[in-house]
């Protein structure tokens, strides 16, 4: 009973969907006030009907319900039940209705906060957004319904993939779907604009908290998710340039572009197309990447079931919606009004340079992910484009971006002053020559390049923190003044400079992997490994069972070089008797930001274990960058002016002055 | 500074910037991309050693060797030919003979393989798609065999 009301909820949403899809957008058309407002309701109850279709899958995994194909394929009775939650998501059909119910969320908070939108804007939003929903409901009940039913229900599950059976299925889906989907929003927006050929600062103010948020999820999602195999694969690589993390970073650098060419346009009304089309492209970005990963075209932990029919649906929304939008965007976009002038060195300049660097890295990211699917299928050739590829294209886009990045905050707007502000971070280069000078005492030779990324990473560091301390006067003024200029100043330049500092601190834990350490040794117990003036011993191995594994555990013990211990490691090999699969379980030590860790290979038959062992200077601060990203973010997006469904041009008054470099 | 002007700058730094970035990217690719060879294929091609490359195929029943020092060998088949593979290193989870395996390394001239990088599945349900490929080629490939890619 309850999976076929599931199924129903959704036929249910798939009907509201058509209607909100047509009628607000009739009613924009006739002005039609009724009809417009008729998107509000649809958009909510929507929601309440994917939610509760959701909840019914939930249901299924929760109580075991075998009968359901989906959840006897995915799910066993002895699971935690954790796992037994996430596991919904964790397969094909769950993780789409997962991307619909995300996507009806959204268009729920549009109707639900979009109260000051102009009524025709907001109708057009809403029946875009309903457009996509649409296309995804009929993919899902037509080729990826979660809810079939198996006549002869079995006993007992197959299980959930192990390397899924882990606390990061919980976080890292959800986190970057929010991302993913959310830039559907900024898409709508676009195409709404698209449609009725006006388009302001306003349209600006309203789609930026919007981006603001799927950023920050997608920021998250992206890192958890490379947090998650670094510990899980047992390999220790945090990023592997995959096919499939390709696809969730080409949204996030243009999605990140779309962020600072919307406060050009917010603010000088300038680069109204442009800022259009990347909203377009940035939601085409993910609906590739959903392609790319659903479709089967790539093989991945990602892609649960290949199925060519599946493959053609979605390659079909695609074409729909990306040239669709971009046709309209042709024929529409010349109606847009040219915005205001600016030279070229001035904040929109740097903006610009910013968005010239990052789409253009995404591009470069784009190639290194398509190529070899396009040239397989042309020439039938198979090659795999890896990470040299990317260290030799995207790394030099990212250096000039990084070093331009504390020029824009301190730049006046339509003209600015570069040497003026070169001569304001004069602090910050200093003290990047001085961390690339001392990298190289404490590191030597080792690799040339990497101190003066450390060096780099720095300086921006040290250029935000010269913004905030020009714009509150710190070192200058009385400290009462200080405290009152910190609290008067918009919360956007807080955010900003927040974010900045996490893209340095994830650029820091990022170069400093070049001297992380190795060793790949076989060990006996009561024998000894040593690492970056660590010695573990291995003193014995031992047997654990869990709910539904049983685990091979090595206990180790951690001495620093004065022989103190600082701690315990017990890796494992964990053995799942329902796929009979074995999953490695690597031992984490963190101390500081570096990290020890230790994950097991094969047992030999003399008693001896085959162990990886590295040494992770500052790894840390690859993942805490971006959760200080997305703080940077949040501080933005409390910006009053900015805060969802407040944006009143008289607060822009009223606030603008503060917003000037102080001079 | 007309509008004109301040376009042109625009126009020619984007072109200049996406000039860079089209060097790079085509430079990268001539120097960093790794073809995908079968067993078949590299008898057949008469690959010269050294070069860079992948091979996949299935795991040959019997053939893994365990050695000291984390010494492992292995041939990879894909029904019609061999390649002996050796590599030192952990090999993941989810090798296993009989099963699908991806090794990305270097042809010696003595016909073996010596591989740096060793790939698996990532579950036990799916087979590499080049290895699947690979074994359509050979002729080796039963549609029963399907349920192990499909489901």
């Amino acid at each position: 009973m309850i999976p076929e009301l599931g199924h129903f909820a959704l036929v249910l949403a798939l009907a509201l969907g058509l209607v909100q899809a047509i009628g607000p957008l009739a009613g924009a058309h006739y002005r039609d006030a009724a009809l417009m407002r008729m998107a509000d309701s649809t958009a909510l109850m929507q929601f309440v009907f994917v939610a509760l279709s959701f909840a019914a899958l939930t249901v299924c995994y929760v109580t075991s319900d075998f009968s359901v194909a989906n959840v006897y394929e995915n799910s066993h009775s002895t699971m935690p039940l954790i796992y037994k939650y996430t596991s919904v998501w964790g397969n094909h059909e769950g993780s789409m209705l997962l991307w619909v119910l995300i996507l009806a969320l959204f268009g729920a908070a549009v109707a639900a906060f979009g109260g000051n939108l102009p009524a025709t804007l907001k109708a057009n939003v809403l029946a875009v957004q309903s457009w996509i929903a649409c296309a995804f409901y009929v993919f899902i009940l037509l080729t990826s319904n979660p809810f079939l039913r198996i006549a002869e229900a079995p006993l007992e599950g197959r299980d959930l993939n192990p390397i899924l059976q882990d606390i990061g299925l919980a976080i890292h889906p959800p986190l970057l779907y929010l991302g993913y989907v959310g830039f559907s929003i900024s898409f709508s927006f676009a195409v709404a604009a698209l449609i009725e050929g006006r388009i302001d600062a306003a349209w600006a103010r309203w789609v930026r908290p919007w981006t603001l948020a799927a950023w920050m999820f997608l920021t998250v999602g992206i890192s958890m998710g490379s947090y998650w195999a670094y510990y899980e694969l047992g390999w220790g690589g945090f990023w592997f340039w995959d096919p499939v993390e390709n696809s969730s970073l080409m949204p996030w650098l243009a999605g990140t572009a779309l962020l600072h060419s919307a406060v050009v346009m917010e603010k000088r009304n300038a680069l109204k197309i442009w800022t259009v089309l990347l909203a377009i492209l940035a939601f085409s970005l993910s609906l590739l990447g959903t392609f790319l990963v659903r479709s089967g075209v790539l093989t991945s932990v990602h892609t649960f079931a290949t199925d060519p029919s599946r493959g053609v649906f979605i390659l079909a929304i695609l074409v729909f919606f990306i040239g669709g939008a971009l046709a309209l965007f042709a024929w529409r976009a010349p109606l847009l009004k040219q915005g205001g002038l600016f030279a070229p060195v001035s904040r929109e300049g740097a903006l610009v340079f910013n968005n010239l660097f990052l789409t253009t890295a995404c591009l470069t990211v784009f190639v290194g992910t398509l190529y070899p699917l396009a040239l397989e299928s042309v020439t039938g050739e198979k090659i795999s484009v890896g990470p040299p590829f990317f260290n030799l294209t995207f790394a030099p886009l990212f250096i000039p971006l990084l070093f331009a990045m504390p020029f824009g905050p301190l730049l006046a707007w339509k003209r600015g002053d570069v040497l003026g502000v070169a001569e304001r971070l004069m602090a910050a280069f200093a003290v990047g020559i001085v961390a690339i000078a001392v990298t190289f005492v404490i590191k030597g030779g080792q690799s040339v390049l990497a101190p003066f990324g450390i060096g780099l990473g720095v300086y921006v560091i040290g250029g935000a923190l010269i913004d905030l301390v020009e714009r509150t006067g710190l070192f200058r003024l009385p400290l009462a003044t200080v405290r009152s200029r910190a609290a008067g100043l918009p919360r956007s330049v807080w955010g900003t400079a927040v974010a900045h500092i996490g893209i340095a601190m994830s650029l820091i834990g990022i170069v400093a992997q070049v001297w992380a350490d190795e060793r790949i040794v076989s060990l006996k117990p009561q024998e000894t490994v040593s690492i970056a003036g660590y010695t573990l011993s291995f003193d014995r191995l031992t047997q654990r069972t869990g709910s539904n594994f049983r685990e091979q555990v090595a206990k180790f013990t951690v001495r620093n070089s004065g022989g103190t211990v600082v701690g315990t490691m017990d890796p494992s090999k964990r053995t799942f008797p329902a796929r009979a699969t074995t999953t490695t379980e690597a031992s984490l030590l963190t101390r500081g930001t570096s990290q020890l860790y230790l994950s097991l290979g094969d047992a030999n038959d003399d008693g001896s274990i085959a162990v990886r062992l590295y040494h992770k200077p500052l790894v840390l601060l690859i993942w805490l960058g971006s959760v200080v990203m997305m703080l940077g973010g949040g501080l933005s997006l409390s910006d009053r002016r900015l805060r969802v469904g407040a944006p009143k041009p008289a607060k822009k008054a009223a606030t603008k002055p503060a917003l000037q470099p102080a001079e | 500074m007309t509008r004109k002007q301040r376009r042109l700058i625009l126009i020619g730094s984007s072109v200049g910037v996406l000039a860079i970035a089209a060097a790079l990217v085509l430079g990268a690719l001539r120097d960093s991309i790794v073809f995908f060879n079968s067993p078949t294929d590299i008898v057949e091609k008469q690959t010269a050693p050294g070069t860079r490359m992948r091979i996949g195929g299935l795991v040959k029943a019997g053939s893994v060797e365990r050695g000291e020092n984390l010494r492992v060998s292995f041939a990879v088949t894909d029904g019609n030919h061999d390649i002996p593979v050796r590599y030192v290193g952990i090999v993941p989870d989810l090798f296993r003979e009989g099963q699908g395996v991806v090794a990305e390394g270097k042809l010696e001239a003595g016909g073996t393989f010596v591989a740096d990088m060793v790939l698996a599945k990532h579950d036990e349900n799916y087979m590499p798609r080049e290895v699947v490929d690979a074994l359509k080629k050979s002729g080796r490939w039963q549609e029963g065999e399907a349920g192990n890619v499909a489901k």
